[in-house]
C-alpha cells in the first residue's frame, strides 16, 4: 500500500503547524506500511517556559500552561481542572493552554476517572497550586516596582500597583518569581470573589474536535505501527481447544496470528485487512465454566431472593415485629438487565514493548493500575513504561479497566513491534464487564396511619458484589430496617457502569417509595420530606447523608416543577444521593393525540460550587439523557454465555428524536465541589416509572420500559 | 488489490487497497484523515459520517470501489479554517463532551442544511437521528443546528 498525494501532505504540514492546545501533530511517510501519523502529547514543559509545579507553567510573553491530570472522557475536566488553577492565579482565561498531562505519579495522585471524584479530591490542591504561583509572582513585583506586597492586587495575567496605576504582566515576572522559595502556606480566594469559577466556559478542546484533529486512541498512528484485532471466546465460560489461523494467515497485509492465553491476534497492516483475516480463523471452543443464559439468571434471583445466607448490610430495630404489626404491607420486585458500557470509541490501545522500556498511548480511566497491571505481567519495574493519554471517546467506567491495555502490551511483547489493538464494535459489546443484572425485593410496613414503620431491601445481583447502599436515604429514618445482599459468581464479567448500583437501585427504591406513598394515601414528595423530617429528628442508626441538602434539591425541583399545581400533565418525582452529591427530578408527561409523551424533566442539582457552568448543565442533562435512554431502551440478554445484541441494530440507544426538554437548576450552597459525573443519573428512570404510573396507572417493575408488559397498547411516544 | 484515485476535500488521492475496503478505513489508515470515526461498522450510528457529493453518507458501509469519481467531503475538508457555520455554530453552544461522535454529527448537520437552510424542528431530529451521542448531547446539537440555520 502506499500514498503518493503529495498535496495532501503538504496539507497536513499545516495542519501540524496551526494545531493548538498543546496538541502537536506530527506526519511521516513510511517505508512499508504507507502513512503514519502520530498523535503527541507534549511530555514536558516547552522549552523557555518556566517551570513553577506540576499543573503550572508560564512563557515569558504570559502564555499560561496549565496540566490537567485526569483522563478526560466527557465528563469536561480538561476544562474544569484549569479553570481552578486559572482563578487563584487570576490568569487571563484567554492566555491559558491546557495540556493533558501523561501518567507521573510522582507528580499527581488519584489521575484517574472514576467515582464523581475527581473535582472533589482536587479542589484544593489545585487552587494552592495557583494561588502559590500568584504569591510569587506578587513578591516578584513587589520586588521589581520596589513596594511592598501588601500594596499589590492581581488581575487577568497582571500585578497591580494600583497606587502608581503601574502594572506588570505575569511573564515579565516569570523568571524572577521562579527564584523566589515557594511559600509554605497561601491565602485562597473568598469564594465570593471567584471570577472564572462559575462561568460558563466553552470545552479547551472544541476547535479539535469540531475539525477532526487525532485526538483519540484510535486516531494514533505510530512509525511502525501493526494493527491487530483479537478474537476472544465466543462465550463466557469457554476456552480455545483449536485454533487452524492457516487461511488467515494467507491474506495479504497479514503479518502473523498469535494465540496467547484464550485470545487469538490477527496482526496486519491495516485494520480492514485485520477484519478480513478474522473471519475466517477456525477457532473451536469448549466449555471452562458454566455457560449461562438469561433464563438462568431469572431462576437464580428467585432462588437468592429465598436464600438463607444473605449477606445483612444494615440491620435497625425489630423488622419482624414490624411487619407482624403491620396494617398494610406492600411488597414489590424490581429487575434489571445487564447493560453495555458502549462508549462511542471502542477498546483499543497502542503498545510498544521494547527492550529498554514499554510506551503505552491510548484512553484510560486508570492509567496507574493499567501500567501497574502491565508491569506485573511483564514482570518488569513500573517506571519502565511510560503511559500517556488521549481523550477518551467516552468510558462509562468500562475504561477503568486495563483487560484492553494489558493485551496490548502482551501482543506488542510477543510479536516484538508496535502494534495498535482495536476492538470491533461486537467485539466491544460481546467481550465483557457489563453492568451486572440485579433483582430487589422491597418490603413496606404501614401503620394504620401510613407511617413507615418497616422497610426491607433484598438485593440480588450477577457479580454485583453488594448490590445495595444500605446507609441511603431511607435508612435512619425508618425504626425498623433491614437491608440484605445476596451475589451470585459467574464467567461472564461485570464492573463500574456509570453510577455502579446506583444506575438500577435509585430507579427501584424511588418508585417503590412512590407506591408506598401511594398506598399511604400520602404526596409522594410530602412522604419522603416527613420521613426526612422524622430522620432529623429522631435518626435511627447512622445517618450518611445530608438530610438538609437532601431536602434542599427536593423544595427546588418542587418550585421549578410547579409539583402538584398543574392541570393536563402527570407528574413523577424522585430525589437520590449519590457520589456526594444531590439530584431531584421531576418528569411530565403530558398526552397527545390520546398518547402519554414524556415531555419535559427538571432536575434541581446539589453538587456544592459550580465551576464550570457550561459543562455541568450539560453533566447534568446528557446523565438524565444517559439514565433515560438505558431505563427505556437498553438490555443484553444472554443466550448460551454471549449476549444476543452484538451491535447497535439490536442494543437500542436513545437517539435525539426520544429527548425531552431537560430543565437543569443548581443549589447554590458554597460547598466546596462535591461531584457530577454520576449523580444526575441515578433518579432519572424513577422518575420516568412515576410520571408513567401517574398518568396511566401502570407500574413498571423491570427495564428496560418499553419490553413491559404493562406498557403494551401504550405508546410511550417521546415523539417516536 | 487495486489502484484507486478519488477526489477528497478538493484534493486527489491515490490508494492500493482491496476493493472492498470501506472508504472509512481507506481515510484512516491509508491518508491518515481519522476525523472521520469508526463507532459501528455497519451504518447505525453515524460517526463515520463524511459526505458524497454533498450527500451525507456512512463511510463505514461505502466500499472504496463505489466511490468513483464522486467528490468526497470530510471533517477535515468541510471548511478551511474550521469555520463552517455548522462548526462554528458547535463551538458557540458548547456541544461536544467526549467529542468522539461529533465529527459524524457536524457532518450530517452540514449536509441537511446545505439542501434545506431552514428546517423545522421535526426536519433537523429525523436528519439527526441515525447519529448517536453516547454522552447526550442532543439538545446542544439540534439547539447549534438551529443557531448555525440562523446565520446561513
Amino acid at each position: 500500500m502506499k500514498t503518493l498525494a503529495k498535496t495532501s501532505r503538504r496539507n497536513f504540514m499545516k495542519i501540524a503547524a496551526t494545531a493548538g492546545g498543546g496538541l502537536f501533530l506530527g506526519f511521516h511517510w513510511g517505508d512499508t506500511l504507507g502513512s503514519s501519523m502520530e498523535v503527541l502529547n507534549p511530555k514536558s514543559v516547552a522549552a523557555g517556559d518556566v517551570s513553577f509545579n506540576s499543573y503550572l507553567s508560564l512563557s515569558p510573553d504570559g502564555i499560561v500552561t496549565i496540566f490537567s491530570p485526569n483522563p478526560e472522557l466527557g465528563q469536561n475536566i480538561k476544562t474544569s481542572f484549569p479553570m481552578i488553577v486559572a482563578e487563584e492565579l487570576d490568569a487571563d482565561w484567554t492566555r491559558v493552554k491546557v495540556v493533558q498531562a501523561a501518567l507521573d505519579t510522582r507528580k499527581f495522585e488519584r489521575q484517574l476517572t472514576g467515582g464523581s471524584g475527581a473535582i472533589p479530591h482536587s479542589w484544593e490542591r489545585l487552587r494552592k497550586a495557583g494561588a502559590t504561583v500568584r504569591q510569587m509572582l506578587m513578591e516578584a513585583a513587589a520586588n521589581k516596582l520596589k513596594v511592598p506586597v501588601s500594596s499589590l492586587a492581581t488581575a487577568n495575567g497582571m500585578v497591580i500597583h494600583a497606587e502608581s496605576g503601574r502594572k506588570v504582566g505575569y511573564g515579565e515576572l516569570a523568571n524572577d518569581a521562579a527564584a523566589i522559595p515557594v511559600p509554605a502556606a497561601v491565602t485562597l480566594k473568598d469564594k465570593k470573589d471567584f471570577k472564572l469559577i462559575g462561568q460558563a466556559i466553552r470545552n479547551v478542546d472544541n476547535a479539535e474536535m469540531i475539525t477532526g484533529k487525532p485526538l483519540y486512541g484510535l486516531d494514533v498512528y505510530k512509525e511502525g505501527m501493526l494493527h491487530a484485532m483479537i478474537q476472544r471466546p465466543k462465550a463466557f465460560g469457554m476456552k480455545i481447544k483449536s485454533v487452524d489461523d492457516s487461511a488467515a494467515k494467507a491474506l495479504p497485509g497479514i503479518v502473523d496470528v498469535v494465540t496467547f492465553k484464550n485470545n487469538v491476534a490477527v496482526v496486519g497492516k491495516s485494520t480492514w485487512q485485520v477484519m478480513k483475516a478474522r473471519k475466517v480463523l477456525k477457532v473451536e471452543y469448549e466449555a471452562e465454566g458454566a455457560i449461562e443464559s438469561s433464563t438462568d439468571h431469572d431462576k437464580i434471583f428467585k432462588t437468592l431472593l429465598e436464600s438463607k445466607d444473605a449477606q445483612v448490610k444494615r440491620s435497625d430495630g425489630d423488622v419482624d415485629a414490624a411487619f407482624k404489626s403491620a396494617a398494610k404491607v406492600i411488597s414489590r420486585e424490581y429487575q434489571c438487565p445487564f447493560l453495555s458500557h458502549s462508549p462511542m470509541e471502542p477498546m483499543n490501545f497502542f503498545a510498544h514493548v521494547r527492550e529498554d522500556g514499554v510506551e503505552l498511548i491510548g484512553p484510560s480511566q486508570t492509567p496507574d493500575m493499567a501500567r501497574n497491571e502491565t508491569a506485573k505481567l511483564l514482570g518488569i519495574a513500573p517506571d519502565k513504561i511510560t503511559l500517556e493519554l488521549t481523550r477518551l471517546g467516552g468510558g462509562f467506567g468500562r475504561r477503568l479497566k486495563a483487560d484492553y491495555v494489558v493485551e496490548a502490551a502482551e501482543l506488542s511483547n510477543i510479536i516484538k513491534a508496535p502494534v495498535k489493538v482495536t476492538w470491533s464494535r461486537e467485539d466491544d459489546m460481546t467481550g465483557g464487564s457489563y453492568r451486572p443484572a440485579v433483582r430487589y425485593r422491597f418490603q413496606a410496613a404501614l401503620d394504620a396511619k401510613g407511617n413507615l414503620i418497616g422497610y426491607k431491601l433484598r438485593g440480588v445481583g450477577i457479580n454485583a458484589g453488594n448490590c445495595t447502599r444500605e446507609d441511603n436515604f431511607p435508612s435512619g429514618a425508618v425504626d425498623n430496617l433491614l437491608i440484605e445482599s445476596v451475589e451470585h459468581k459467574s464467567p461472564i464479567t461485570t464492573g463500574a457502569w456509570r453510577a455502579p448500583i446506583t444506575n438500577f437501585l435509585a430507579y427501584a427504591e424511588q418508585s417503590f417509595l412512590d407506591e408506598v406513598a401511594h398506598a399511604a394515601d400520602r404526596d409522594p414528595v410530602k412522604f419522603r420530606l416527613d420521613l426526612l423530617d422524622k430522620a432529623k429528628q429522631s435518626p435511627v442508626g447512622a445517618i450518611k447523608y445530608d438530610i438538609d441538602r437532601m431536602k434542599g434539591v427536593i423544595s427546588l425541583a418542587v418550585e421549578k416543577s410547579g409539583w402538584g399545581t398543574k392541570k393536563n400533565v402527570a407528574q413523577g418525582f424522585s430525589v437520590y444521593f449519590s457520589h456526594r452529591s444531590y439530584v431531584a427530578q421531576v418528569a411530565e408527561i403530558g398526552m397527545k393525540k390520546g398518547q402519554p409523551i414524556l415531555q419535559k424533566i427538571y432536575a434541581a442539582a446539589d453538587c456544592g460550587i459550580v465551576v464550570n457552568l457550561s459543562g455541568a448543565y450539560q453533566q447534568v442533562r446528557g446523565g438524565i439523557v444517559d439514565g433515560m435512554g438505558h431505563a427505556m431502551y437498553s438490555k443484553l440478554t444472554f443466550n448460551d454465555g454471549t449476549p444476543e445484541e452484538k451491535n447497535f441494530n439490536t442494543y437500542r440507544l436513545i437517539r435525539m428524536k426520544e429527548i425531552p426538554e431537560i430543565d437543569v437548576h443548581f443549589i447554590n450552597n458554597g460547598i466546596d465541589p462535591t461531584g457530577l459525573g454520576e449523580p444526575a443519573l441515578p433518579p432519572t428512570g424513577g422518575a420516568i416509572a412515576n410520571a408513567i404510573f401517574k398518568a396511566t396507572g401502570k407500574r413498571l417493575y423491570n427495564q428496560p420500559f418499553i419490553h413491559q408488559e404493562e406498557l403494551k397498547g401504550v405508546n410511550l411516544g417521546v415523539r417516536l | 488489490m487495486a489502484n484507486y484515485k478519488l477526489q477528497i476535500n478538493g484534493r486527489s488521492f491515490e490508494a492500493d487497497v482491496d476493493a472492498d475496503t470501506p472508504l472509512l478505513w481507506v481515510l484512516r489508515d491509508t491518508f491518515g484523515l481519522v476525523g472521520t470515526k469508526y463507532g459501528c461498522g455497519i451504518a447505525q450510528c453515524g460517526a463515520c459520517t463524511v459526505h458524497l457529493n454533498g450527500n451525507a453518507v456512512r463511510s463505514c458501509s461505502l466500499p472504496v470501489s463505489a466511490v468513483g469519481t464522486n467528490k468526497i467531503t470530510t471533517i477535515e475538508g468541510l471548511s478551511a479554517n474550521g469555520d463552517h457555520p455548522v462548526q462554528a455554530a458547535w463551538n458557540e453552544v458548547d456541544v461536544p463532551q467526549c467529542g468522539y461522535c461529533q465529527a459524524g454529527q457536524i457532518m450530517s448537520a452540514a449536509a441537511l442544511l446545505s439542501k434545506k437552510p431552514k428546517p423545522s424542528v421535526d426536519e433537523i431530529e429525523s436528519a439527526m437521528n441515525g447519529n448517536i451521542c453516547r454522552c447526550g448531547t442532543y439538545h446542544r446539537i439540534r439547539e447549534a443546528i438551529i443557531l448555525a440555520s440562523s446565520k446561513i
